[in-house]
């Protein structure tokens, strides 16, 4: 197998472990680039999904957003930034948000929405404050869905954060890039590969994070 | 802006044709994803064990950066429109299938019984039962499937030109043109608006048993579900 000669070659070579281009820094680099990108894409989505889904109003608003959010081309939208404000990290950032906050927003708004009514009314009758209610009763049953969306998120953000190293910035798409014009398949073949490795790494990230922060009432459903 | 739709000629193509050229290279791998996740998918429903290794595959073709797919297919098949169609057609693939088997299972178990019992076969039971309840989840994972390979068809540019639209990137980046950009980008939202647009139609044509309200779901019903794009972009 051709791709499997490539992987072997790349990830054997010993000049592609250290140093500024090696594969520790350049993973480094990409997991920051993606942490970012979630952390601002959360802290967009998730207390706007938490509020619109807690009231139930606007969520036709919700809907338009997400899909003119999804149709805009993330590669474009990339290029476009960077021709208008220049190199570094705000360009890179700008795409991937947009491309992350539809799945957070839609999937929080729905998953509080779908929240069984019996005992959100049994806390209100309990004298809870809406607060509380959001935060003690709903956001607990609503977890496994809402991290279900931020997974789905996260996995987009990490395959994207390629694009980065298109406007000279690092992370794993550095190989991707410099290998396409280097006409170097191995280094492209290996990029790829380390990308889909951390992707599915944040998938078991986001298993093991299911597994600790659901609580076993609601998982047992 | 002077020169909008001033598209220099190495492009070799007018603005409407650039449009055809992205639609094409954009459609025509959803529809590829289609008719293979179709047999595919029915396959994971009647052959259970199937279904956790083929989600699992599917997840990890999904994590492979498209830039990425592109330039290992160029070894294959060159600086072509098949390079930039065939990774596209295998992200719709990844889509389609969880959505289509998703939507395959929930059709109740009485509803098959009672086709068994008015005497349908299985192929009768799959083509005018089966699928269209199936509908909805199908079209949703379609909308997604359809929406991202638009978008996705301009990183293309990278391989020699084969962006469509994406193609007005280059061109903006070599001539100093950010217009050229702007036209980009905002063509390629508005077709992938109108092609969301065109499937939510045919959705609405295809279910006609759907009652209107029943279709932004209310809060009782469908308890701990995936909204239905989610579901199929998972």
């Amino acid at each position: 197998m051709n791709v499997l000669n490539f992987v072997n070659a790349f990830f054997s070579d010993g000049a592609h472990w250290h140093g500024y281009d090696g594969i520790p820094q350049r993973l480094l680099e990409h997991v920051r680039y993606s942490l970012l990108a979630l952390a601002l894409a959360a802290a967009i989505g998730l207390p706007v999904g938490l509020l619109t889904g807690h009231t139930g109003r606007g969520g036709n608003a919700l809907a338009f957003i997400a899909t003119a959010a999804r149709a805009l081309p993330s590669f474009g939208l990339l290029v476009l930034i960077v021709i208008l404000m220049g190199f570094g990290l705000l360009p890179v950032m700008i795409p991937l948000v947009v491309l992350a906050v539809p799945p957070i927003l839609v999937t929080t708004y729905e998953a509080v929405r779908s929240v069984d009514p019996s005992p959100v009314d049994a806390a209100r009758g309990m004298g809870m404050r809406e607060s509380r209610i959001l935060f003690q009763v709903e956001l607990p049953v609503a977890l496994p869905l809402i991290l279900s969306g931020l997974r789905s998120a996260a996995v987009q953000i990490v395959s994207t954060a390629t694009i980065a190293a298109y406007v000279s910035l690092g992370g794993l798409g550095r190989y991707i890039v410099d290998g396409l014009y280097q006409r170097d398949y191995e280094k492209v073949v290996g990029g790829a590969t380390l990308v889909a490795v951390l992707a599915l790494v944040t998938l078991a990230v986001f298993w093991a994070a299911g597994r600790l922060a659901v609580s076993p009432g609601v998982r047992r459903r | 802006m002077n020169g909008f739709f001033d598209i220099p000629s190495d492009l070799q193509h007018s603005w409407w044709g650039l449009i055809g050229l992205h639609l094409r290279e954009a459609l025509l791998p959803v529809l590829a994803g289609l008719l293979l996740a179709l047999p595919l998918a029915q396959l994971c429903v009647r052959v259970r064990w199937l279904y956790p290794p083929v989600l699992g595959l599917t997840t990890v073709l999904y994590a492979v950066p498209s830039l990425a797919f592109f330039v290992v297919l160029i070894d294959y098949t060159g600086q072509t429109e098949l390079t930039v169609m065939i990774p596209l057609a295998v992200y719709s693939l990844v889509v389609l299938v969880p959505a289509i088997v998703d939507g395959v299972r929930s059709v109740p178990e009485e509803t098959l019984a009672a086709a068994k019992a008015m005497g349908f076969g299985p192929v009768r039971r799959y083509v005018q039962v089966q699928l269209p309840i199936a509908v909805p989840a199908i079209l949703a994972g379609l909308r997604v499937a359809t929406v991202s390979s638009i978008s996705l068809v301009s990183v293309g540019t990278l391989i020699g030109n084969q962006g469509a639209l994406g193609n007005l990137l280059a061109d903006a980046q070599k001539y100093d043109r950010p217009e050229l950009a702007v036209n980009s980008v905002i063509t390629t939202a508005v077709l992938a608006v109108l092609c969301d647009a065109a499937l939510v139609l045919a959705r609405n044509l295809l279910t006609p048993w759907m009652p209107r309200g029943t279709r932004t779901r209310p809060r009782r019903a469908g308890r701990r579900e995936l909204p239905e794009a989610e579901k199929a972009a998972r």
